[in-house]
């Protein structure tokens, strides 16, 4: 089981078997956007550094900036989710996952919240 | 849950806006919009005196009949849009939240006793339903022309000032109801089967849709009705008196045309252009702003409204639209974007 870790910025950031990260927002981040009909996502091949702004997301409410958790090359873009917006509503955590990235330092990822510690998280917003 | 003008206002229900706005596109919603301040002005001569604050035509508002018009200000700036309904013996104003305090001030300061009624809620039943669902409860407003008025009960709730106006587009009625039973008539609304609750959310993308001025974006002290393209609700004869504030300036606007107008727009793709996104005319120069933008879930595209230039307010006009650095093309299109379908006159 590939292990996932989280971000205060309401981001997952799954471990895949062959070294890369899928990153997408978290059913907590989706529920507070509300229904989104629009994604902005990152070119593939993008270099990018922690916290840089990567995806936009506007839902019904408000826009909202998808940060970098870290840094890394964009390998890989889910075109499903600019074709139909609603399924990171629908899937946050599986069909809904933005983009998957190389990232420039293998241990990075160790320091991201793990579930427990994001869920502890939650509990203090 | 969203703080607005101090009220604590439902953004939306569990269905998410999305199912809201086709709640009320499709059957009925309720909305409570309590928040609007309603107040009264009593006697025979109210109608007559309000002219000296409005441009609209309230002096023949004939009893039974609601009206929208604006408080203009000496430059012929918007105080406050509103809706003036006409009641045996006064006028019910229905005012925004947020200018509530100084609709009031300047009512009082041009001779005017208003009655605020803080003691009543509001609320908007809105959608091809709606008529179906007051038939059961209040026959009577059934029988309500569009802007018709009329007090009666609604589900055996006694004093509910109901008029079949609304902010989406879509017939509907608006039900002033004492707030002690408030709760108890939305549950009764509720409990029939076309009706769901939608929140504030739902109502911005519905009036959007229905090309309505949100105000505070779309129109504010800085702009007169005319650019707003709200001169429909100049009738002649306030036109040719020009006994109102800001007059002159309004009788300049008619006859030369304002510097800029209140357009629609369609940004091309998906890109969702918010209100303060610059709009850039065909010479790639500064035509105008966008002040209200989302994307439309009749249309499944995203929509505006916004002011440019006069000579570039016409459909056809290539404008462009700046977008976190990126430009999109966008076409004007008349308003609304979403026909109205509002009951008989």
């Amino acid at each position: 089981m590939a292990e996932t870790r989280y971000t205060k910025d309401h981001e997952w950031v799954r471990l895949e078997d062959d070294g890369t990260l899928t990153i997408g927002i978290t059913d907590h981040a989706q529920e507070a956007l509300g229904d989104i009909v629009f994604i902005e996502l990152p070119a593939v091949d993008r270099d990018v550094v922690e916290g840089e702004t990567v995806a936009t997301v506007e839902s019904t409410k408000a826009a909202s900036d998808v940060f970098a958790p870290l840094g890394g090359r964009i390998a890989e873009i889910n075109e499903n989710i600019v074709d139909d917006p609603g399924l990171i509503n629908r899937d946050p955590t599986g069909e809904g996952w933005f983009w998957r990235m190389e990232p420039n330092d293998d241990d990075i990822f160790e320091t991201l919240l793990d579930e427990e510690a994001y869920e502890a998280f939650l509990e203090t917003l | 849950m969203v703080a607005f003008a101090g009220w604590s206002l439902p953004v939306q229900f569990p269905a998410g806006t999305l199912a809201e706005h086709r709640q009320a596109r499709k059957a009925a919603a309720l909305f409570d919009v309590s928040h609007m301040a309603q107040l009264s002005l009593h006697g025979h001569t109210a109608p007559a005196d309000l002219e000296r604050l409005v441009p609209g035509d309230i002096k023949n508002l004939p009893q039974g009949r609601q009206r929208y018009t604006a408080f203009l200000n000496e430059a012929g700036g918007i105080i406050d849009d509103l809706m003036v309904a006409h009641h045996p013996g006064r006028l019910v104003l229905v005012v925004n939240a947020a200018r509530a305090a100084d609709d009031i001030a300047h009512l009082r300061t041009n001779g005017f006793a208003p009655e605020y009624h803080e003691d009543r809620a509001l609320l908007a039943l809105q959608g091809p339903a709606a008529a179906a669902i007051m038939g059961r409860l209040a026959p009577e407003a059934t029988r309500l022309p569009f802007l018709g008025v009329t007090i009666c009960a609604v589900a055996g709730i006694a004093d509910c000032w109901i008029s079949r106006s609304g902010y989406t587009g879509e017939d509907g009625f608006e039900i002033s109801v004492p707030a002690a039973d408030a709760e108890s008539l939305a549950g009764k609304i509720l409990a029939e089967p076309e009706a769901a609750p939608a929140g504030l959310a739902a109502r911005d993308t519905l009036r959007l849709e229905a090309g309505l001025c949100l105000y505070g974006q779309d129109i504010d002290m800085l702009t007169s009705p005319v650019e707003a393209g709200l001169g429909w609700t100049i009738p002649l004869r306030r036109r040719e008196a020009l006994d109102f504030p800001g007059a002159a300036v309004i009788h300049d606007h008619l006859t030369h045309g304002p510097t800029r107008l209140r357009i629609g727009l369609r940004p091309e793709g998906r890109t969702l252009a918010r209100a303060g996104t610059d709009i850039a005319g065909p010479d790639d120069t500064l035509a105008g702003t966008i002040t209200s933008g989302t994307f439309s879930p009749s249309l499944g595209a995203p929509i505006a409204m916004g002011y440019v230039r006069r000579d570039l307010a016409a459909e056809g006009t290539p404008l462009s639209l700046l977008v976190r650095g990126q430009r999109l093309a966008a076409h004007q299109t008349k308003l609304p974007f979403v026909p109205h379908r509002f009951a008989a006159k």
